[in-house]
């Protein structure tokens, strides 16, 4: 057997997760790193998703970690050397039926208590300040804090910064085995390497239940396709997020002027696909919704479209945390299309785990041990227990 | 056997030809074609009501031009023809169209023939986007159709065929030409003419084209490098490097520049066929046989969209590629018929390989892109904005340089700017121009209204 290089952490799957994994573990935690990426980093769903860095309308629970990933999102400049145009413009979630404005008051008044302001917009005042809006728009929620960033640019800044800082970011290195072994994990790519971790981090986003089964720790994900489009660029008319209630439809437009667009129902996918093609036919029903939601765009054009590979848990909830079967692995997956926001503080979560056991920040409830079948948590091999009250 | 349903994209040389054959079978095809009328660019018929005589429009061609307009109003009512109308996507084996007046269809298909052309290729310099400046098909597209001309004193600048015959055009029609400037040298041109003697016909009048012109006095400079248009608010001068170094300026009030055309091959790509780079064409194409067969079962490559070979090729792999989907679908055709086919696409391609050799894409040219130059013009992405993305980010191929930087990103979707982006990608990284890829296509093909209307939003 060729001499293993051995390295402190091992992170398999160079998403926004890992990324930014790799960043926090060599800067913070002066940890040597290893990142495999079997394409490029930030090149899937981190990297194609609607770019938006949105935490209201999250379960309460996850506020905490998103939270912490909003903190990151407003240092980026200081942390990584650029702000991948993360702009803090503000969200608007827009009720178009009593329902849905029903459950916006009651989110709005129920999220104050997780340190989540958020501020009602009556109708008047909504027609007022958003005049282009469609009518049978009968309020909505503004979150000021929110915002959007440029998805394509976020996950290879971070890579950039892990580099720099030391860590050893390989990409086009897939991962062909990983076993646990003595005291830690044995990793093996398919150009010959061979590394040696006592922690491994599985990050490797809608590909990561292959990796969690190999370790019998398989669960119920689904991999899914979601749509975006964008149209020409436009005069800049709109700062914040926009999107309906139930998110099956929402916009944003970049200060370049062009206009980005997703929602409505994801289309299973097959693994095998890295690129899943965008369907005409679900853009011709978003181009409705678009034109409905926002009837001056019935004059603009769409000028592309793109779909990528999430993977989805039945509870909409991330497995994140320590594996419940392995010692010393570590799975931050299933983000279940809203992955992008709390990317950059899952990073700084599981660089906190590896190095030292623990976290701040409260992840109980995104355990893998939540699956039928997947036992009791194993805690860290350097520390016991993860997590944490709020 | 119920009777296949076979698609035409193009209703050019190829499409034309192609879709002859399919009626002549007994078949109806489907033939969509963006333009209002048949005849595709090279023999683009003017709009109604002008009445141009062939001569003038098409000079040498006109024959050419008539017979194959005839050929097409004679199918008019043996086929479904769609004009005005756009492929913008496709979704397994449906098509989605979009017409002129913003009316969504879709169309299913057992057989499909892209023959769906070429499209300028430019080399950007400074000043290019600057209003003014054309595409030198854009130029010649603007006198064939419209009979207008896009300035009185117009600088044709670049390399190919198109460049003398746009020149013969614009100079018959009345206009002035403040010069023609080829990037290619003379000597490379005269290098050139043994081979062309493959299509002896074509030769002699490219030959005409330049006497005639030498003989009323056009000004023509070989082996130029054009550096900048420069104007106040719109083009008024030419700068270029003469072969022998020296910057000179030359006053204009437009521009119309071009290096050959390139294979539109979007719809190719959607439909999942195999694409390869293809070292003569300087683009990545997508493989196919002789007859036109693409990788995918069903998907037939014809024209100019195939491999650039010019109209008479295009009209022979027109009709090579409606033979070949008869063949597959089990249906009779004339073998003398594709043996002659055969044979002129053969000698085409020999003649088109020649051309290519006597007047090749400046590649040099981007050596000396100034960092300011406009790149991406969609987006506005300069050269030096590029080379800073290709080397300061770690893209090693022109998709990742795109995601980093917007190239190719705007209403063209790197149709005009991609061919540059990957040139400039391989020299600013030092590696071949093969290595750094292509830019993935995404519906729409073109830009698609927001509003566009479908049954069901009615």
């Amino acid at each position: 057997m060729t001499d293993a290089t051995k390295y402190d952490v091992v992170i398999v799957g160079g998403g926004l997760m890992g990324a930014s994994a790799a960043f926090f573990l060599a800067t913070r935690h002066n940890a040597s790193v290893a990142l495999l990426e079997r394409g490029r980093v930030g090149a899937q769903a981190s990297g194609v998703n609607f770019g938006n860095v949105r935490r209201q309308g999250r379960p309460f629970i996850q506020l905490p970690l998103a939270h912490h990933a909003r903190d990151i999102w407003g240092r980026l400049p200081a942390l990584i050397g650029e702000d991948c145009e993360f702009l803090p413009t503000g969200h608007l979630k827009i009720a178009f039926d009593e329902e849905s404005l029903a459950a916006l008051e009651a989110y709005n008044a129920e999220a104050r208590h997780w340190s989540l302001s958020l501020t009602l917009v009556g109708v008047n005042r909504l027609r007022a300040e958003y005049p282009f809006l469609g009518s049978g728009a009968l309020g909505a929620s503004f979150s000021p804090e929110d915002g959007h960033a440029n998805p394509r640019l976020v996950a290879p800044a971070f890579g950039r910064a892990a580099r720099r800082a030391g860590a050893h970011i390989l990409e086009q290195c897939e991962v062909i085995g990983a076993t646990r072994q003595g005291e830690g994990f044995i990793i093996e790519t398919a150009d010959g390497r061979i590394l040696r971790a006592p922690i491994l981090i599985n990050s490797a986003g809608a590909w990561s239940n292959r990796f969690a089964a190999g370790f019998g720790e398989s669960v119920p994900m689904e991999a899914r396709g979601p749509q975006m489009g964008v149209t020409e660029s436009l005069p800049y008319f709109v700062s914040p997020v926009l999107g309906t209630g139930d998110s099956s439809f929402y916009m944003r437009q970049v200060k370049r002027g062009s206009v980005v667009f997703g929602g409505g129902a994801h289309v299973a996918v097959d693994l095998s696909d890295p690129r899943p093609r965008p369907r005409p036919t679900h853009l011709l029903t978003q181009l409705r919704s678009l034109t409905r939601f926002l009837p001056s765009m019935a004059g603009v054009q769409v000028v592309r479209t793109w779909s990528g590979v999430e993977g989805y848990l039945p509870d909409k909830l991330p497995a994140l945390g320590w594996s419940a079967k392995v010692p010393g692995l570590l799975h931050a997956f299933g983000f279940s299309g809203h992955g992008f926001q709390l990317g950059p503080g899952v990073g700084s979560v599981l660089a906190d785990l590896a190095a030292t056991g623990d976290t701040k920040v409260p992840i109980e409830p995104f355990s893998i041990q939540r699956f039928a079948g997947n036992g009791p948590a194993k805690t860290s091999p350097a520390a016991p227990s993860s997590g944490g009250a709020r | 056997m119920s009777t296949p349903r076979v698609v035409v994209i193009g209703a050019g040389p190829a499409g034309t030809r192609a879709a002859e054959m399919l009626v002549a079978a007994g078949l109806k095809p489907v033939v969509v074609d963006e333009a209002p009328r048949s005849g595709g660019q090279i023999y683009r018929r003017q709009p109604q009501g002008f009445r141009r005589p062939p001569e003038k429009l098409y000079g040498f061609e006109a024959g050419k031009a008539a017979r194959l307009h005839e050929t097409f109003d004679r199918l008019q009512d043996k086929i479904d023809y769609r004009p005005r109308t756009m492929v913008w996507g496709t979704e397994g084996r449906n098509l989605h169209l979009a017409d002129g007046d913003g009316r969504q269809d879709v169309i299913g298909f057992d057989a499909l023939i892209l023959a769906t052309g070429a499209v300028d290729r430019i080399v950007p310099f400074e000043g290019w986007t600057m209003p003014g400046v054309y595409t030198l098909g854009g130029a010649q597209i603007a006198l064939k159709y419209q009979a207008c001309l896009i300035g009185r004193n117009v600088a044709l600048v670049g390399s190919g065929p198109l460049l003398y015959l746009v020149a013969y055009q614009y100079r018959r029609a009345g206009g002035n030409l403040a010069g023609i400037f080829d990037t290619t040298p003379l000597s490379r041109e005269l290098a050139g003419l043994p081979r062309m003697a493959a299509n002896p016909a074509n030769t002699a009048k490219g030959l005409y084209y330049l006497a005639w012109l030498a003989a009323h006095g056009v000004p023509m400079l070989h082996g130029v490098a054009p550096l900048r248009a420069e104007g106040e608010g719109r083009v008024a001068r030419l700068v270029l490097r003469d072969r022998a170094g020296r910057e000179r300026t030359f006053a204009c009030d437009a521009i119309a520049a071009g290096y050959h055309v390139q294979s539109e091959t979007q719809l190719a790509d959607l439909l999942g066929c195999d694409f390869a780079f293809d070292a003569r064409a300087g683009q990545w194409l997508p493989r196919q046989d002789e007859m036109g067969r693409s990788s995918v079962a069903g998907v037939y490559l014809a024209g100019d969209g195939a491999l650039v070979r010019g109209a008479d090729t295009a009209e022979a792999t027109g009709a090579l590629a409606a033979l070949a989907c008869l063949q597959d679908q089990g249906m009779p055709f004339d073998a003398a018929v594709r043996g002659q086919a055969l044979k002129a696409m053969r000698r085409g391609s020999a003649f088109a390989s020649a051309l290519r050799d006597a007047f090749p894409f400046p590649e040099h040219l981007y050596e000396n892109l100034a960092d300011e130059t406009i790149l991406c013009r969609c987006e506005e992405v300069s050269v030096g904005t590029f080379r800073a993305t290709l080397r300061d980010k770690g893209a090693d191929e022109v998709n990742r340089a795109k995601a980093f930087c917007r190239v190719g990103m705007g209403r063209c979707q790197g149709r005009m700017c991609g061919a540059s982006a990957a040139r400039v990608a391989a020299q600013t990284l030092g590696v071949e121009l093969a290595s750094v890829g292509r830019l993935r296509g995404q519906a729409p093909v073109k830009p698609l209204p927001a509003a566009i209307q479908t049954e069901a939003g009615e």
